[in-house]
Formats: structure tokens, C-alpha cells, sequence
């Protein structure tokens, strides 16, 4: 009863608190939710541009960009073209900001740093973070991040230049791209960021292990839940290796260090093995709260339970597990020991059958259900349609010999974005569902669905010719594929990705335009517009500092839709039947 | 799909390719498979409000057979291309043809044993971006790199290997059919990585004998 209390003291205390600490510097991991969202959202628009920048430069090379002459030309722009074209520099820095930005300045922060903050707490029950002033400071820190890496654009030399993967030596000397600061920049503000992700999930972590509602047993959490708890627990342990990696970097550049230069001593391939021990489990960093995001709109909207609840559960964990021994998959031609190959491939092909678990465990939750296509549920089968390309499309590159051949080519290109911007589908589909209750308003649903159709179009229009590029040979991170006479049979397709992608980019606007305005003036939204399950639907819209007025008990399971329990095709987690069924008698 | 290669004009490239293409007709198969049943369950479970979902948490014999029908197909796939694997990577078949390619931003530097016979000798016979070779000929390369990392990327040999500064990589191919084949950089390895390209000639072994006797000081045996 006293907690109850207190927990009333504190909550008025906050409603007293200025414009500062309630939008600015907030302790509610609702409104820092918020923010990381409205950072992403800002920050995809960036990453955006710099993709239609490069591939402006692909489709028709060295012509000018359409309203680029007026770019400052010492700084975006070296050398003498000028005049709106893209010189070869710039286009290296392009690809490799846009994927450092939409890695870790986009998905990342909207993936885990959103929905992690605003989710948690209300799914599992509880009032707030573990550490709210952590928690803030994770924001905080990683807002210093975003500011530091935009930076580099404005430095002499141009941002990083080196791919978002910067191999080494190429990242580690200066002379070998010409970026100075710029190169710098990039690898202290991953090292800010990953501080800022460490204090996140840690957070996370915390809040599901210690303040889950009474009742909510690790198997009736959300799986949403589920997949941002072993996120977490996967940036706990990859990220530390990522700052080591880059700590050493950035000696190397600074400090006369040779830990990736041979000529000190040091060996080239030391920093792949550091990165991709950190960089494959952070491509499921990436996806796997997308898989959870899925599984709870596909359950809700099919009206029926997540086919294959615990095997869900396990499969995460187990790609988590597996996810640590897959990453020399990204050295087969490398010069790493061929045998060494031969073990990672084995590892790689079998990473491959919890993934096919969770695609056959959604079509089989579609199975029998009553479907409803709302714009959530639409973008969720988006990325289901996605993830299965993806995921097979994987499976070439996984068999060491056709690797050869593909390696460093348009199909990994084509390969991975499916996957990595295939959970924009994800992202889409989770800003659909819960914008409800993050902003108290509903979204426009025709807008939405003609946002999913156009996005869905363009963006296999986009993607999906690069399987064809790839097969062909055309290699990646080139500037000009006009300069190979074995590509040039294919260059219409790199104009026909271009303008789906051009496409892709303005059906955004579907989007920009549908969440502004319903921010402003969307119909007012009820507590439970989709009637849901899960906890977050059962607190007042949009929730308060404190976020449930009693604190739920747990019955339940999360997806008990159509239960034969009760009349409705629902029966919310916190529902106690008894109660209901004592009432119902009188 | 199918065309889309470029044509194989090595020796292990058929082998690549057939399971290139095995791989390619399991994942459309899946593709298809999954694609259908996905598109048949909206339009056939589609909430028309006259019915209830099947309530439903799983079936267990169903998501056994679903684990275990991937896991053996990829285990299979996995030792498949494991043995081709070993073949083109692992084991170097015997020959007295040996190439040294030093790349560096950003070319190619190829060279040929001098009058010793030996390479990495003072009088080795240096050429950028261009490699002779003879047909139906065991070619052994010695791959170093002078400053970032390049890959040696001849698609119509289904070749690739990364060059690395520091390291010295055998690796090797073999021709079956002469011609001239492009030899980009597959590497991001700075501001000239697009362009930095050469040409392999796979010669009959008259021609080459032919240009080896033009440019080479010692004489292939």
C-alpha cells in the first residue's frame, strides 16, 4: 500500500516539472522513446539522401546531381569537378555514411532505442526503466553521437571514406584515402554511441529481469520483449569488442600504433576478425526486434496466437547463440585459412534453420486465422516477404564456393538489404501500431496503405535487380560501372534501380506527411484501438508518468486471441476471469 | 536468372555453378512455396466477420518436420560445397607456371620470373594490369599488396581472392579457353578503386610462346 503511495507522490511531483525536464531532459522512458524516435526519423532522412546521391552517380555516372552545384566545393566536395557532379571521393564517403547512418543512426536508435525505451516498461508492467537517469543518458550520449558523426561532413577532407566496414590499413592511414578528420570523427563517435547503446541495455536488461507485473513469467512475455532482451544482451557483449577494435583504429591513426599495419608489425586481418565478431551479431541486433515486432502484429491481426510460441522464444535465443561463430562468413576470400572457411560455412548453414523457424512459425500463425490488413499488419507481412528473400538469398553466400564468385558483388548488396533495410518494413510497422499510444492520436489508414503499397513496389524495384547485377559481377562500392566492358550490357538495370529508388525515396513523403499531420491533429485515439493483448493497451492513452493507474496482474499468456475463454476474439493479459466470471453472476 | 552468369572459362567453374544453380532451386522452390501459401492464407483467412480464428498455440509434429527439412538440406548443401571448396581453395595442384601479382593503389603489378627462373628476384619481368597466360595450364599466383587490401577478381574464371598488405597468398586457376577476360578490383581500396583494372589473355600455347619470347626474358619450358 505504501508503495502505492509513494508511487502517487512521485507521480504528481512529476507533473509539476518544466518544458525542460519533460521534453528535454526527461527521466520518462515514454517521452526518451520519443526522442530517439524523432532522432531516427531525422536521421533517415539524411541517410535517404545520401543513397539517391549514390545512386544518381551509378545510373548515370558523372553527370550532374540535379541542385548540387551550390555545394561548398573544399568540403563535400574535393577536386575540381564541381559543378554538381559526384567526384569518386565524394561517392566513396556517400555509401559509407549512408550505411553508417542507417546502421547505427537509424534502425538502431527507432530498432532498440524507441521501441526498447517506450515497450519495456508498459509490456512487461512496470512504471518505468530501472535506471531512468541512465536511461537519459543513454539518449543524451548518443544524441552527442549523432552530432559528432554529421560533423565529419563539414570537416577538410570529407567524412569517412573507408565503407562502413573500414577495413584496415585503408582506414588506418590517412594517405590511403585522403580523410583526415573526417575518418577520426567517424570512429569516436561509434565509440560515443557505443557507450550510449552499453547504458541502454543494460537498462534493459535490468528492467525485464527485476520489474516484471506480478505474474509476467519470462514465457508470457511479449515476444517483442523477448527479442529486446536478447538485443540487449547481444550489444552488452558485441559492442565492447567494436570499441576495442576501433580504440585500436584510432591509435593506429593517431598514435603511431601498428595493430593493423604491416609494416609496424601488425596484421590487416586482425581488424576483420574484431569487426564482424562484432558486426554479425549486430546485424541481429538489428533484426531481431523486428522479428519481434512482427510476431506480435501478425498474432494480434491474425486474431489468433503466435503459432509456436516457445519455439519463437527459443529460435531467438539460439540465432543469439549461433550469431557469435557465424562471422568469418565475411572473410571467405580474405586470406583466412580455407579450412577456417569450411568451419564458418558449416556454423553459417545452420544459423539458417531457427531463421526458417520463425518464417514457416508466421505462416502458420496467418493459418486459420481472421485476417485483418490494417497498415501495421500490412508492412509486418512486408517484412516477412523481405525476410525470406533475404534469408534465402543468404543461403548463396553461405556455401563457401559460390561465395567466391558473389563475394563483394551487387547480390550482397541486394542480400543485406533486404535483411537490414527490409526491417524498415518492421519499423513501419511497429510506428503504425503503436503510434497510438505514443502520441495519444490515430494515424490516417489510407494514407498509410498507399505509403505500404508504393514503399512495397519500389522498394523490391529497387532491390531486388541487384540479385541480377550481382550474378553478372558487377562489384560493389564502385564509382562508375561504365568503366568495365563486361558491365555495360548492365547498365540499364542500374538506371532501372535508380529510379524505383528515386521512387522508393518519395513514396516516404506518404509517411512524413501522415505522421506530422496526425501528431498535430489525428482523431484522439482509445485505449485500445486494435484490441490487443498485450499490457501496454491496458494504461490510460497516451500513459502517464508512472504509466498504469493499478498496477496489472498477469493471468495470461500475450497472445490469447480467440480464446474460447470469453465471447471477444480477445482477452487482454491483465483480464482476471474470475472476477469477470463473480460479476457476470450478479 | 540462369544467363545472367558470365561464361565459365575455368576449370572448377563448372562445379561452382552447378551448385550456384542446386541452391538456386531450392530457394526459389522455398521462395515460391512460401510465397503462395502466405498469399492463399490472406485472401482465404481474410476477416470477413463470419467467423472465429482457430485457436491455436502450434503443432509440434509440424514444427519438427520444418526444423529438421532445412537443417538436412543446408548440412547437405554444407558438405557439398565443402568438397569444391577444398578443391579450388585449399589444395594447389602441381605447376611449374607461377605468376606474382602486387597489387597496389591502384594496379595491378604482374610479374614473371626473370632469367633465374625464380620470382621475387631482381630480374623479374614486371607489367601493369596485364596477365599472359597459357591455356589448359595450372597457373599458380603469388598475391601480395603494398598498401590496403585488394581482391583479384576475374568473374569469367569465377576467380576471387583478396590481396592482403603483409601477406603473401597462393592461390591459382587454370583457363579452358583462350581469350580476354576483364580483371577489375573487387576491394574498396581508395578513390581509385573504380578503374582499377586489368585484362587477362588466356593464349593457345603457340601465342603464348609467341609473346613470351617477345617480352619474357627467360623462355617458358
Amino acid at each position: 500500500m505504501s508503495e502505492i503511495a509513494a508511487t502517487h507522490a512521485s507521480h504528481e511531483h512529476h507533473q509539476e516539472l518544466g518544458f525542460i525536464r519533460t521534453y528535454i531532459f526527461s527521466l520518462d522512458h515514454k517521452m526518451i522513446g520519443r526522442q530517439f524516435l524523432f532522432m531516427g526519423l531525422l536521421m533517415i532522412i539524411v541517410g535517404g539522401l545520401l543513397a539517391m546521391l549514390v545512386r544518381w552517380q551509378l545510373a548515370w555516372p558523372e553527370t550532374p546531381v540535379p541542385g548540387l552545384g551550390f555545394v561548398p566545393e573544399p568540403y563535400i566536395y574535393p577536386g575540381e569537378h564541381g559543378g554538381g557532379i559526384i567526384p569518386p571521393q565524394t561517392y566513396n564517403a556517400l555509401f559509407t555514411m549512408h550505411a553508417t547512418i542507417m546502421i547505427f543512426f537509424v534502425v538502431m536508435p527507432i530498432m532498440v532505442g524507441t521501441f526498447g525505451n517506450f515497450l519495456i516498461p508498459l509490456m512487461i508492467g512496470t512504471r518505468d526503466m530501472a535506471f531512468p537517469k541512465l536511461n537519459m543518458l543513454s539518449f543524451w550520449v548518443g544524441a552527442i553521437a549523432t552530432v559528432v558523426m554529421l560533423s565529419s561532413f563539414f570537416v577538410p577532407g570529407g567524412p569517412a571514406a573507408g565503407g562502413w566496414t573500414s577495413y584496415a590499413p585503408l582506414s588506418a592511414r590517412a594517405q590511403y584515402t585522403g580523410v583526415e578528420l573526417g575518418q577520426d570523427l567517424w570512429i569516436i563517435s561509434l565509440l560515443i554511441l557505443g557507450v550510449s547503446s552499453l547504458m541502454g541495455s543494460i537498462n534493459y536488461i535490468t528492467t525485464i529481469i527485476n520489474m516484471r507485473a506480478p505474474g509476467m513469467t519470462y514465457f508470457r512475455m511479449p515476444l517483442t520483449v523477448w527479442s529486446l532482451f536478447v538485443t540487449a544482451i547481444l550489444l552488452l557483449l558485441a559492442l565492447p569488442v567494436l570499441t576495442a577494435a576501433l580504440a585500436m583504429l584510432l591509435f593506429d591513426r593517431v598514435a603511431g600504433t601498428s595493430f593493423f599495419l604491416p609494416e609496424g608489425g601488425g596484421q590487416p586481418l586482425l581488424w576483420q576478425h574484431m569487426f564482424w565478431f562484432f558486426g554479425h551479431p549486430e546485424v541481429y541486433i538489428l533484426v531481431l526486434p523486428a522479428m519481434g515486432v512482427t510476431s506480435e502484429i501478425l498474432s494480434t491481426f491474425s486474431r489468433k496466437p503466435i503459432f509456436g510460441y516457445h519455439a519463437m522464444a527459443f529460435s531467438m535465443i539460439a540465432i543469439a547463440f549461433l550469431s557469435w561463430i557465424v562471422w568469418g562468413h565475411h572473410m571467405f576470400i580474405s586470406g583466412m585459412n580455407p579450412l577456417l572457411g569450411t568451419a564458418f560455412m558449416m556454423t553459417t548453414m545452420v544459423i539458417a534453420v531457427p531463421s526458417a523457424i520463425k518464417v514457416f512459425n508466421w505462416l502458420g500463425t496467418l493459418w486459420g486465422g481472421t485476417i485483418r490488413l490494417t497498415s501495421p499488419m500490412l508492412f509486418a507481412l512486408g517484412f516477412v516477404s523481405n525476410f525470406l528473400i533475404g534469408g534465402l538469398s543468404g543461403v548463396f553466400m553461405a556455401s563457401t564456393p559460390v561465395d567466391i564468385f558473389i563475394h563483394d558483388t551487387y547480390y550482397i548488396v541486394a542480400h543485406f538489404h533486404y535483411v537490414v533495410a527490409g526491417i524498415v518494413f518492421a519499423l513501419f510497422a511497429a510506428v503504425y501500431y503503436w503510434f497510438p499510444k505514443m502520441f495519444g492520436r490515430t494515424m490516417n489508414e489510407p494514407l498509410a496503405k498507399i505509403h505500404f503499397v508504393l514503399t512495397y513496389i519500389f522498394f523490391n524495384g529497387a532491390f531486388f535487380p541487384m540479385h541480377f547485377l550481382g550474378v553478372a559481377g558487377h562489384m560493389r562500392r564502385i564509382y562508375n560501372p561504365t568503366q568495365y566492358e563486361f558491365l555495360l550490357p548492365l547498365q540499364h538495370w542500374n538506371v532501372f534501380i535508380t529510379v524505383s529508388a528515386l521512387l522508393l525515396g518519395a513514396s516516404q513523403f506518404f509517411f512524413l506527411f501522415n505522421f506530422i499531420w496526425s501528431l498535430i491533429a489525428g482523431k484522439k485515439a482509445d485505449r485500445n484501438p486494435w484490441q490487443a493483448n498485450t499490457l501496454e493497451w491496458s494504461a490510460p492513452t497516451p500513459p502517464p508518468h508512472g504509466n498504469f493507474e493499478v498496477q496489472p496482474v498477469v493471468y495470461r499468456g500475450p497472445y490469447e486471441y480467440s480464446s474460447p475463454e470469453v465471447k471477444e476474439d480477445w482477452l487482454p493479459q491483465d483480464k482476471n476471469l474470475g472476477v469477470t466470471a463473480a460479476a457476470r453472476a450478479h | 536468372m540462369m544467363q545472367w552468369l558470365p561464361e565459365d572459362v575455368s576449370t572448377f567453374g563448372q562445379e561452382i555453378d552447378s551448385l550456384f544453380y542446386l541452391i538456386y532451386y531450392i530457394t526459389a522452390a522455398t521462395f515460391i512455396l512460401v510465397t503462395v501459401l502466405m498469399v492463399v492464407f490472406l485472401i482465404k483467412y481474410r476477416d470477413r466477420g463470419d467467423r472465429r480464428a482457430t485457436y491455436s498455440h502450434g503443432n509440434t509434429t509440424l514444427e519438427i518436420i520444418w526444423t529438421i527439412i532445412p537443417a538436412v538440406i543446408l548440412i547437405v548443401l554444407a558438405f557439398m560445397s565443402a568438397s569444391t571448396w577444398a578443391k579450388v581453395k585449399r589444395h594447389v595442384p602441381d605447376t611449374d607456371f607461377e605468376v606474382g601479382v602486387m597489387a597496389k593503389q591502384f594496379n595491378w603489378e604482374i610479374s614473371y620470373p626473370g632469367a633465374d627462373g625464380k620470382l621475387g628476384t631482381d630480374d623479374d619481368v614486371k607489367f601493369d594490369n596485364d596477365l599472359h597466360v597459357p591455356v589448359h595450364k595450372p597457373i599458380r599466383l603469388v598475391l601480395g599488396a603494398r598498401d590496403v587490401i585488394h581482391s583479384f577478381f576475374i568473374p569469367n574464371m569465377r576467380f576471387k581472392q583478396d590481396a592482403v598488405p603483409g601477406r603473401q597468398i597462393i592461390a591459382w586457376f587454370e583457363g579452358t579457353k583462350p581469350g580476354k577476360y576483364e580483371l577489375p578490383c573487387a576491394e574498396l581500396c581508395g578513390f581509385g578503386h573504380s578503374g582499377m583494372k586489368g585484362w587477362l589473355y588466356v593464349q593457345t600455347p603457340d601465342e603464348y610462346k609467341k609473346w613470351a619470347d617477345e617480352n619474357l626474358t627467360a623462355k617458358p619450358q
